[in-house]
């Protein structure tokens, strides 16, 4: 085990993409939600 | 028979006298008592404590082990591990029983929840990136996904990455989901004001059609299985529980899943687990750092919850309770009440369970995801 502080910011691109990724999963899985219920529901 | 022949008794009492073993031990016995008298986690650390004392006793049986003619003795854990957490079954089929435990309805009732479980993922991967201070990127990403509080994407991440440190990181993920009602007060507490943990919401149940109930789980199938194909085994089974749970025509399956499964998994699951606490392995500073690392996980987790509902206030007319950002994290239903009882002991009239939970089980869905970007990221 080594301590290297710059493979935080070396890292932090991994942070962004990584959030950003499940967002927008996140995101479709809610649009396609909504379009179910919308599809799916008797009024 | 002379005194030589009681040779081994004397050998293996002097085995006794590393102090490592003694200290799992104490360690194996402390999680039996907190699984015993607080209740935590009872199910995992009850056997986790009671296997870490089984594989320290000098010359185990129950792990492989070498002996004095070079050959190797198979051990009855060390079998379990290869046949069910090394190949990922374990963790898989106790998602099985997960799924049939979830009731998605909360959350199809009021589908924009869903994006506070993304939110609470930032622990993971902040995590991860103040872990790879310390470690490769491998060990880095599995300890980040401790933060997922998720016990079967901690032993499934770990594993499929081959990470040195998987007994750590299994003990910290369970640890610290039992721990929950403890870490998540103090946070949510230090990031939101008063006035903000009175916020009403009113819940108003949306009618979600049996039809939705079926196919929600087959779309998130496929959709996660698109994005993070890495990912599609745990969210494949976790869904398939919840189609058992909702298909209506396999009740008697999907009460199987819930129970007699996940308790049958769980039993082997946690005693399986403990094979990889050995002394040798698991008595090392980084076991330590893994276990600050874990902890921290759980705060950014919970804290990114937070400030992301409080930063959508920034733009809603109607105000949404910030509390329940924080049970985006994974855990459970433990997260969902811990926010549910801090709102009722701020305003004993303000229930926010429908919406806590709701986001509570979006939390299981994004910590998946999460789980499988990280190994698309670094497989």
């Amino acid at each position: 085990m080594t301590f290297n502080p710059m493979n935080f910011i070396n890292n932090l691109h991994y942070l962004a993409v990584g959030l950003i990724s499940v967002f927008i999963v996140i995101g479709v899985i809610i649009l396609v939600t909504i379009l179910l219920n919308k599809i799916f529901t008797k009024k | 028979m002379s005194l030589s022949d009681f040779s081994f008794l004397v050998s293996n009492i002097f085995a006794l006298a590393d102090w490592r073993y003694v200290t799992m031990w104490i360690i194996g016995g402390l999680l039996i008592f907190l699984a015993i008298k607080y209740d935590m986690e009872p199910t995992l650390l009850l056997p986790l404590g009671f296997g870490t004392i089984l594989v320290n006793i000098p010359f185990s049986g129950a792990i492989d082990r070498t002996l004095q003619n070079g050959e190797i003795q198979e051990g009855a854990l060390s079998t379990l591990f290869s046949a069910g957490i090394a190949n990922e079954l374990f963790p898989l089929i106790l998602f099985i029983g997960i799924g049939a435990m979830i009731d998605f309805g909360p959350l199809l009732s009021n589908p924009k929840l869903m994006i506070f479980g993304a939110a609470a993922q930032f622990g993971i991967f902040f995590t991860f990136c103040a872990a790879s201070m310390f470690f490769d990127l491998n060990d880095a990403a599995s300890i980040g996904i401790i933060g997922a509080a998720d016990g079967p994407t901690a032993i499934v991440v770990s594993q499929k990455l081959n990470s040195s440190y998987q007994g750590a990181i299994m003990v910290a993920a369970y640890s610290y989901m039992a721990l929950v009602p403890i870490i998540q007060p103090p946070v949510i507490k230090a990031l939101t004001t008063k006035k903000e943990r009175l916020i009403r919401m009113p819940y108003t149940e949306k009618p979600v059609s049996k039809l939705t109930k079926i196919l929600f789980p087959i779309v998130i199938t496929i959709i996660a299985g698109i994005v993070a194909p890495e990912s599609v085994s745990l969210i494949g089974f976790l869904m398939f529980g919840n189609l058992i749970r909702e298909c209506g025509v396999l009740n008697s399956l999907s009460e199987t899943a819930q129970k007699v499964l996940a308790n049958l998994v769980t039993i082997f699951l946690g005693i399986t687990i403990a094979s990889q606490m050995q002394a040798e392995k698991f008595l090392k500073p980084d076991t330590l750092l893994i276990l600050g690392l874990g902890l921290f996980a759980f705060i950014f987790d919970t804290a990114g919850g937070v400030l992301f509902a409080k930063f959508l206030n920034l733009f809603l007319k109607k105000k949404i309770n910030p509390m329940i950002g924080a049970a985006g994290i994974s855990a459970f239903p433990m997260s969902g009440r811990v926010v549910h009882k801090m709102a009722l002991k701020e305003d004993p009239q303000n229930f926010i369970l429908m919406q806590s939970i709701g986001v509570n089980v979006s939390g299981q869905i994004a910590s998946v995801i999460a789980g499988g970007l990280i190994l698309n990221f670094f497989m």
